[in-house]
C-alpha cells in the first residue's frame, strides 16, 4: 500500500520541480480533455504555449503577455504576502474593481485638466480604493473574528454591483449618447496610462509589477516584517512569542494586498481597458490566486508564474478564436494548473512509502 | 483483593528505548480480570509509551506480554482490539462534522447498518449510564460527551481490557462522577481497566491496584486505598531527594516582582491564574512545581508578555511591565522559554538561524533599520550550537530535524546566552536525556551565579530541588507562598502539592 510520510526537512528539489511538473501534467490532462472535445490536442497546446511567443502573430501577442501578466503579478504578490502569513484574501477581484473606480473617479473629476500630477494622484487613489475595500474584511476579522475568506469573497459581488452602478450612473460618459461606460481615458492624455515601450507591452503597471516583485522579495527575505509574515504563517504561537501582534499583521497584509490590487485596477482602467464599463473586471483578481501559488508564494516565482498564466490567457484566446474552443474549456485548463500544482506540492513535505502489512519498507 | 483475581494481562521485563532516552526499562506488572489498575507516574515517566505498547502502537525492544496466559504481541491497534484490548486516548480522534453513530462506525472493522448501530449505541449508553444521542453531531458535543463517544466505541467491541489515558483532564467534576460510576460498573462485570493518571486522589477513590513508574522503571506496586496521597507522591517522585549543595550568596535586589497577577487562560480547558504573587532577586532561582495543567503555561505566557495584565502586576527591576508585549519585555531584560518546543518556542519548519532570530533579535541587536542582519544572526546561532553542544549538521537545518533534546539545548542556549537579567523557563529538561538535562541545569545555575534572576517551572521535583533557592507550587492557578528550598522535606512538598488550601494558610502563618 502506498503511504505518505512526512519528510524530516522540506525537499528542495520538489520545491522547485513542482511548478514545471504541474505544467506538464496540465498539458497532458488538458490535452486529453481537448481530444475528447474533438480537437487536435497538439495543435491546441501549441496554440496556447508556443504561438504567442514564436508564432505568426507573435510581434503583437508578445506585447500582450506583459499587458496581461502585469496586473496578475501585482495582485498575486500582494496576495502571497498574506497567504504566507496565513491570511486568506480571496477578494482581490473586488479590491481591483474598487481601485479602478476610485482612481478613475479622481481622474474624471478633473476632466479635462492637463497636469502632470493627475496620473500619480490617480495611482495613489486607486491604491487607496483597493486598500479601503480590503480593510472591511480585515477589521471585521480583527474586531469580530469573522472569516476573511468569506467576507472578502462576498465583497467581490458588492464591488461588481457598484461597478455596474458606476458605469451606468455616476461615472457614465456624459457624451456617450446613453451607452453605459465612463469616458475613455484615451481621450484624456493627462490621466492615461499609455505604453512606455509598445513592442513589449510595457506600461506603468508592468513597471510597478516588476518593481513590486523585487521589493517584496527583499521584504520577505531581509526585513523583519517579512520574517514575521513567514513566522505567523508557519507557527502562529511562535509568532506571538516572537512579539507579532496578530491583528496588526492582518491589517498590514490585507492592506498591502488590497492596495496592490487597487493599483492594478487603476493601471488597467487607464490603460488596456480604457474605461470603466460593466464588464471591466476580467477575473484577474481570482486568477492571481493561481499565480500566487504557481509562483510558490515567492515574489520572484510569481513574476515567472504571471508570465506563464498570461501565456495561457493570450494563447487561450487564440485557441478559442482560431480553433473554436469554448472559453470554459480554457478556464478549466487554467484551473487544472492550480489543481495539479497543489497535488504535486504534497511531495515537498511528504514522500511516498510502500508499506506492507503495517511494516514500513523502503530505504531511508 | 488483587490476589483473588485471575490474571488477565501480564507485562514482563518490557524495555523500550528511543534515541537518547529510555522510555521503559524492565517494566513488569500484572492486571487481574476486572481490576482497575492505575499506572502512575510523573510526566515523562514512561506511562504513555507503556500503554502504546499494550495497544500495539509501539513495539517493545525487549520483554514479553501475555494475555490470559497466551503470548500477546499486537503489531497494530486493530490486532489489539481483536484480542479484546481497547483504548480511549487523551486526545480524541473524532470528526466534528459527522454524527455520533457515524463516528463510532468509522472506528469499527465491520460496522453494522447505521440503524442497528444507533440502537446498539443507545442500548450501551443506557446500560452504562452514559447519556448520548447517536444522531447528534459530534461538533455540538462537549468534551465530556465526546469522551463518551470514544468510550462507547470501545465498549461496543466488548473489551476485556480498557485503557484510559488521563481521562479526567478534560472533564467537569460531575462528568468525572459519571465516568467513575461507569468504570466501576465495567469492573464489576469483569472488564479490567488500566487507568493512567497522575491525579492521586482519583486513583485512591477508583483503583484497586497501582503500578508506579519513575523514569521508565517500576518503583513500587501498591494498593492505593491503603496509602495516602502523600505516600504515593513520594513513591512517584522518589525518596532519594537529597538536598543539593547550595551556593551561599547574598541575594541582590529584586529583579522580577509579580503581585496579585490574575489572567484568564487563553487555552481551551486552561487554568486561569488567580492572584499569583512572588519576587525573585538577582542571583536567585525560584522553582515552581505543580502537576501539569495547573496554570504553568499561563504563567509563562503572562511573564513572557504574550498575555498582558495590569502594568503593576509584573515588574522587571521595579519598572512596571505588565502591559508590555514580548519585544518590550525582552528589551527590559526578561527572556522566556516556553514548554512546547515545536510551534511555540520554535518554528519547526524554519532553520536554526531563523529560530535564533525569533527571540534574540532584540537583545543581540540583530536588526538594522528593520532589516535582519542574517550574517550576525547566523554567527549567534553557531555560538549557541558550539556552547551548548547541539548535535546538528549545521545552523541551516530545519528545527524539526533535530531531536527533542538537541533542539531543547539550542533553545535554552538561545535564551540563556542573551545576557538577560530575568530568565523564565517552563520545563527546561522535558523529554531531554539525563546528560543534556544535567548540562541545562548547570547552565541555569551558572546564569544565576552571574546574577540573573531565574524562574524555573517544572514538574520534575528532583530538578527543582537541585536548582532552586526558593520553592513554590502552582495549584489550580494559585501559587503557594515561596519558601526557601533548603531544608524542605518531602512531607512539606507533598502538602504544598496536595492542593489543600486550608494547609496553605498554615504555611503563610509559619513562613
Amino acid at each position: 500500500m502506498l503511504r505518505l510520510e512526512k519528510r524530516p526537512t522540506p525537499s528542495r528539489f520538489w520545491l522547485y520541480a513542482t511548478p514545471p511538473v504541474a505544467v506538464i501534467l496540465t498539458m497532458i490532462v488538458g490535452g486529453i480533455l481537448f481530444a475528447l472535445m474533438g480537437k487536435n490536442p497538439f495543435e491546441v497546446i501549441r496554440t496556447i504555449f508556443w504561438d504567442p511567443i514564436f508564432g505568426e502573430f507573435a510581434f503583437y501577442l508578445r506585447g500582450q503577455l506583459l499587458v496581461k501578466a502585469g496586473p496578475l503579478i501585482l495582485i498575486a504578490i500582494g496576495l502571497a504576502l498574506g497567504f504566507r502569513a496565513g491570511i486568506w484574501n480571496i477578494g482581490a477581484e473586488g479590491q481591483y474593481i474598487m481601485g479602478a473606480i476610485v482612481g478613475a473617479s479622481v481622474g474624471l473629476a478633473v476632466f479635462p485638466t492637463d497636469n502632470r500630477l493627475i496620473f500619480p494622484v490617480m495611482v495613489v487613489a486607486g491604491a487607496f480604493g483597493g486598500w479601503a475595500w480590503a480593510m472591511i474584511p480585515a477589521i471585521l476579522k480583527t474586531r469580530f473574528n469573522t472569516n476573511e475568506i468569506l467576507v472578502s469573497l462576498m465583497l467581490v459581488y458588492v464591488a461588481e454591483t457598484i461597478l455596474a452602478k458606476a458605469s451606468t450612473g455616476f461615472l457614465k460618459n456624459p457624451e456617450g449618447m446613453g451607452f453605459p461606460g465612463s469616458r475613455n481615458f484615451s481621450s484624456f492624455p493627462a490621466a492615461q496610462n499609455s505604453f512606455l515601450y509598445e513592442p513589449l507591452g510595457l506600461h506603468w503597471g508592468g513597471v510597478a509589477a516588476l518593481v513590486t516583485g523585487i521589493l517584496a522579495y527583499i521584504l520577505l527575505t531581509r526585513h523583519q516584517a517579512g520574517f514575521q509574515i513567514r513566522l505567523a504563517g508557519q507557527a502562529p504561537r511562535a509568532a506571538r512569542f516572537h512579539g507579532v501582534n496578530p491583528a496588526r499583521l492582518v491589517v498590514m497584509c490585507m492592506g498591502i494586498s488590497g492596495a496592490l490590487a487597487g493599483m492594478a485596477g487603476l493601471f488597467e482602467v487607464t490603460g488596456p481597458a480604457g474605461q470603466i464599463s460593466i464588464d471591466f473586471n476580467s477575473g484577474y483578481g481570482f486568477t492571481a490566486i493561481i499565480v500566487a501559488f504557481l509562483g510558490r508564494l515567492n515574489p520572484l516565482g510569481i513574476v515567472l508564474a504571471g508570465f506563464l498564466m498570461a501565456l495561457t490567457y493570450v494563447g487561450g484566446e487564440m485557441a478559442s478564436t482560431n480553433l473554436g474552443l469554448p472559453d470554459a474549456a480554457i478556464q478549466v485548463f487554467q484551473g487544472m494548473l492550480l489543481f495539479f500544482l497543489l497535488a504535486v506540492d504534497v511531495l515537498t513535505n511528504y514522500r511516498f512509502r510502500l508499506s506492507v502489512g503495517g511494516a514500513v519498507k523502503g530505504a531511508k | 483483593m488483587t490476589t483473588t483475581r485471575p490474571e488477565l494481562l501480564r507485562v514482563e521485563g518490557i524495555t523500550k528505548a528511543y534515541p537518547g532516552v529510555v522510555a521503559n526499562s524492565d517494566v513488569t506488572f500484572a492486571i487481574g480480570e476486572g481490576e482497575i489498575h492505575a499506572l502512575l507516574g510523573e510526566n515523562g515517566a514512561g506511562k504513555s509509551t507503556m500503554v502504546k505498547m499494550i495497544y500495539g502502537l509501539v513495539r517493545p525492544d525487549q520483554g514479553q506480554m501475555t494475555l490470559r496466559g497466551a503470548a500477546y504481541q499486537p503489531s497494530k491497534p486493530a490486532e489489539a482490539r481483536r484480542l479484546g484490548v481497547a483504548m480511549v486516548f487523551q486526545h480524541f480522534s473524532l470528526f466534528e462534522a459527522l454524527n455520533v453513530a457515524e463516528n463510532v462506525a468509522l472506528g469499527m472493522e465491520n460496522p453494522p447498518p447505521m440503524r442497528e448501530l444507533a440502537a446498539k449505541i443507545r442500548a450501551v449508553s443506557e446500560e452504562y449510564g452514559l447519556p448520548l444521542d447517536p444522531s447528534r453531531m459530534v461538533g455540538d458535543l462537549s468534551a465530556g460527551e465526546r469522551q463518551r463517544v470514544e468510550i462507547i466505541r470501545c465498549l461496543l467491541q466488548d473489551p476485556k481490557l480498557l485503557i484510559m489515558d488521563e481521562p479526567t483532564s478534560v472533564l467537569t467534576p460531575q462528568e468525572v462522577e459519571i465516568l467513575f460510576r461507569t468504570l466501576r460498573q465495567l469492573s464489576a462485570e469483569g472488564t479490567a481497566i488500566l487507568y493512567i493518571s497522575h491525579k492521586l486522589e482519583e486513583i485512591k477513590t477508583l483503583c484497586d491496584a497501582a503500578t508506579i513508574l519513575r523514569r521508565g522503571k517500576v518503583v513500587a506496586t501498591c494498593t492505593p486505598r491503603e496509602k495516602t496521597a502523600r505516600e504515593m507522591a513520594e513513591l512517584m517522585v522518589g525518596m532519594a531527594l537529597k538536598t543539593p549543595e547550595r551556593r551561599v550568596g547574598a541575594k541582590g535586589e529584586v529583579a522580577l516582582g509579580v503581585s496579585d497577577l490574575s489572567v484568564d487562560s487563553p487555552i481551551p480547558f486552561g487554568t486561569s491564574l488567580k492572584g499569583v504573587s512572588f519576587t525573585v532577586a538577582k542571583g536567585e532561582v525560584l522553582g515552581i512545581a505543580g502537576v501539569a495543567g495547573n496554570g504553568q503555561e499561563e504563567l509563562l505566557l503572562a511573564l513572557s508578555g504574550e498575555l498582558k495584565s495590569g502594568p503593576d502586576k509584573v515588574r522587571i527591576a521595579s519598572h512596571a511591565a505588565g502591559d508590555l508585549g514580548p519585544v518590550e519585555r525582552r528589551r527590559a531584560g526578561l527572556v522566556a522559554a516556553p514548554e512546547d518546543r515545536y510551534g511555540h518556542a520554535a518554528a519547526p519548519d524554519m532553520s536554526l538561524v531563523e529560530n535564533a532570530f525569533l527571540t534574540a533579535g532584540v537583545r543581540k541587536g540583530l536588526t538594522k533599520n528593520g532589516f535582519v542582519d542574517w550574517p550576525a544572526t547566523r554567527k549567534f546561532a553557531e555560538e549557541i550550537i558550539a556552547a551548548y553542544d547541539v548535535r546538528t549538521p549545521g545552523p541551516d537545518v530545519a528545527a524539526r530535524a533535530l531531536s527533542g533534546g538537541n533542539l531543547q539545548k539550542f533553545l535554552m542556549g538561545r535564551e540563556l546566552m542573551q545576557g538577560a537579567d530575568v530568565i523564565v523557563i517552563n520545563q527546561p529538561t522535558w523529554g531531554v536525556d539525563a546528560a543534556a538535562a544535567a548540562q541545562i541545569r548547570q547552565s541555569i545555575l551558572d546564569r544565576a551565579g552571574e546574577g540573573a534572576a531565574v524562574v524555573v517551572i517544572s514538574q520534575d521535583l528532583d530538578e527543582l530541588l537541585e536548582v532552586s533557592d526558593s520553592f513554590a507550587v502552582l495549584n489550580g492557578g494559585r501559587l503557594t507562598k515561596p519558601r526557601p528550598a533548603e531544608g524542605l522535606t518531602m512531607d512539606e512538598i507533598g502538602l504544598m502539592m496536595g492542593g489543600a488550601h486550608g494547609m496553605e494558610a498554615a504555611h503563610h502563618v509559619e513562613a
